[in-house]
């Protein structure tokens, strides 16, 4: 009897340890990836890195400059495809729908959702690429922007069904129409969840690159249009990273940082936020 | 999905002039229609995808069939075009990073739901959703630059010494290959698991804690044998999810997987996954059966995932209504 609850005592102690031993590891990845970076990469972070183009290849030195600008018009074009389509998708899915329609619309969101990013590119390759005879930003923005949609569309639908009733009612006690009542009541008390949605959805997508290999493919030098192919920070970091130039790596690392800084501190900040809104609610 | 026509308002009247105008004055069914067109648009899209990858792949799938999936050529040069080694490939890293991630990311949704004082649980998950927005081609970056000499210079030598009687760990050891890259995806699905395990588990019923307990149970016992079974399809459900996650997971897998179309027993040696072969190969392919049989495997991809995701969905539909929480979407 003692021999055996000695035993379940000590299973107890160590598999609830093995527990906080995966947690442990789980969370501390995150710290040896950022540690990584700010190592590697923080070394190569000068002003000029933000400033110059890349060198020409074979040469030390030069910059990402036209990879971020680069990144900036796919984010513009991804948010003009994605943010009107999730946001509006999502009033009708929250104000207007019956269960019906509103179960479709749900269900293919939530497939396109669950879609490899590989495959959309695939997709915007065929839609875009193919029509216009080159690779492009436009097309990059599109494959981004269909990424976006399902994201906006699902956190929006909540944000919307969060507004209380109360206030609906209010609105229409004065005689003000349905539509009216959602755009200056309903929409602007759930704007602050949708905002953090939308921050979230870009923050999400500006890491994606296996879309953009084969729709905005990459550059070396400033690209003024849409139609032209253009650079982009992941693929720069992806091409540096397997690239044979000790200073691609180099600048690999550093061009990782940018990337994990921009999308960690707008995670930070969104969620902050949120937790503020939610507290303020109750 | 073309049912833009006003009836679809909520009135749903006649064509009478004065009825339309007032309607139109009020600006509802106006707004009832836009709304619906962008809603539409969702379901357009993704139609639209489905379409496009079926007729796009139509070249390969004509010529191949089935033999498509039951071949391992893949001979542009020929164009001959089998995607079974791609199969392979994927289906093994997906193996190997679920074989850790499973254990790694139930213990700690046990200890972030069961153990850790509120606190400290709300704080680590936080860090865990964070791990979650991390883009794959940082792990990846990582991956190229640390993991992989990591493995060819210790970790693979020293399994070898240990473990070298089993098939799955004999052959060279280069540092990428299957096993790197099950690795770099157990780490990246981890996240997930966690994430939507310990929502499943906080949503269990305090009083099948508290029966167990009362009944002179452990806590880890509790755990195991009471509020964890009552989790289950709910856990099995974050697992199919992040399975499909591993499988269409491009970037971190492309670098370090080794690029080279072979089924090989061992998770030493390098192999090629269906992501990774659209990554590379598809800006350079030329000619349209190329391009097809490249398609083709997107379209293997996305029936796969869709399939995996599909029954995830189920399953956590089925621990929502069993016992409240679990995770949409």
């Amino acid at each position: 009897m003692t021999l055996r609850s000695a035993w379940r005592k000590s299973l107890n102690f160590v598999m609830l340890s093995l527990t906080g031993v995966c947690a442990l590891i789980t969370v501390s990845v995150l710290i040896v990836i950022l540690g990584y970076l700010a190592w590697n990469g923080g070394t190569s972070l000068h002003w000029s890195f933000f400033t110059n183009l890349p060198a020409p290849v074979g040469e030390t030195g030069g910059g990402i400059a036209n990879a971020i600008v680069g990144s900036a018009k796919l984010l513009l074009l991804a948010a003009v495809i994605g943010i009107p389509i999730g946001l509006l998708g999502a009033i009708y899915l929250a104000e207007y729908a019956s269960p019906l329609p509103a179960f479709v619309i749900r269900y293919s969101a939530d497939l396109l959702n669950g879609v490899p990013s590989i495959v959309i590119g695939i997709f915007a390759w065929t839609i875009v690429v193919v029509p216009m005879h080159s690779f492009s930003a436009l097309a990059g923005g599109f494959a981004l922007g269909v990424m976006m949609v399902p994201i906006i569309l699902r956190s929006s639908e909540e944000f919307l069904r969060t507004v209380p009733r109360s206030l609906r009612e209010g609105a229409m006690a004065l005689g003000t129409s349905k539509w009216r009542t959602i755009a200056t009541v309903v929409v602007p008390a759930a704007s602050g969840g949708i905002l953090t949605a939308i921050l979230l959805s870009l923050s999400r997508v500006a890491g994606e690159t296996a879309p953009l290999l084969f729709t905005a493919f990459g550059d070396r030098f400033w690209n003024h249009g849409w139609k032209e192919p253009i650079a982009s920070l992941p693929v720069v970091i992806y091409t540096y990273a397997v690239g044979p130039y000790d200073d691609w790596h180099r600048q690999a690392w550093a061009a990782g940082l940018v990337l994990l800084g921009l999308v960690l501190v707008t995670n930070l900040v969104c969620r902050g936020l949120l937790s503020r809104q939610a507290t303020q609610q109750r | 999905m073309g049912a833009t026509s006003t009836t679809a308002g909520p009135a749903g009247v006649g064509w009478h002039p004065q009825a339309l105008l007032r309607r139109l004055r009020s600006g509802d069914a106006i707004a009832h229609t836009v709304t619906l067109i962008f809603a539409a648009t969702i379901l357009l899209i993704t139609v639209l995808l489905v379409f496009q990858l079926w007729v796009h792949s139509g070249p390969s799938r004509a010529k191949f069939g089935w033999n498509f999936l039951r071949t391992s050529t893949w001979d542009p040069v020929f164009d001959n075009y089998g995607a079974l080694a791609f199969l392979y490939g994927t289906v093994v890293t997906t193996l190997v990073s679920l074989t850790i991630a499973i254990p790694l990311g139930l213990g700690a949704a046990i200890f972030l739901a069961e153990l850790a004082p509120p606190k400290l649980s709300a704080g680590l998950s936080y860090v865990i959703d964070l791990l979650a927005a991390v883009p794959s081609v940082i792990y990846g970056l990582l991956a190229v630059f640390t993991l992989v000499p990591l493995m060819s210079k210790t970790v693979e030598p020293f399994l070898k010494h240990k473990f070298g009687f089993l098939p799955i760990f004999k052959g060279p050891a280069y540092g990428v290959g299957f096993l790197t890259a099950g690795l770099v995806l157990s780490v990246m699905i981890t996240p997930y698991i966690v994430s939507v395990s310990r929502e499943v588990l906080l949503s269990v019923p305090a009083d099948q804690r508290e029966a167990a307990l009362s009944l002179g149970a452990t806590r880890w016992e509790t755990t195991w044998k009471v509020v964890v079974p009552y989790a289950r399809s709910g856990i099995m459900g974050s697992v199919f999810l992040s399975m499909a996650r591993a499988l269409g997971e491009t970037m971190a897998v492309t670098m370090v997987i080794g690029n080279t179309p072979q089924i090989s027993a061992s998770l030493f040696s390098s192999g090629y996954t269906i992501a990774a072969v659209i990554a590379n190969e598809f800006t350079e392919a030329t000619g349209d059966l190329y391009l097809s049989a490249l398609i083709e495997l997107g379209l293997v991809l996305f029936l796969l995932t869709f399939i995996l995701n599909g029954i995830a969905q189920l399953m956590l539909m089925a621990s929502e209504s069993r016992g409240g929480g679990g995770q949409r979407g």
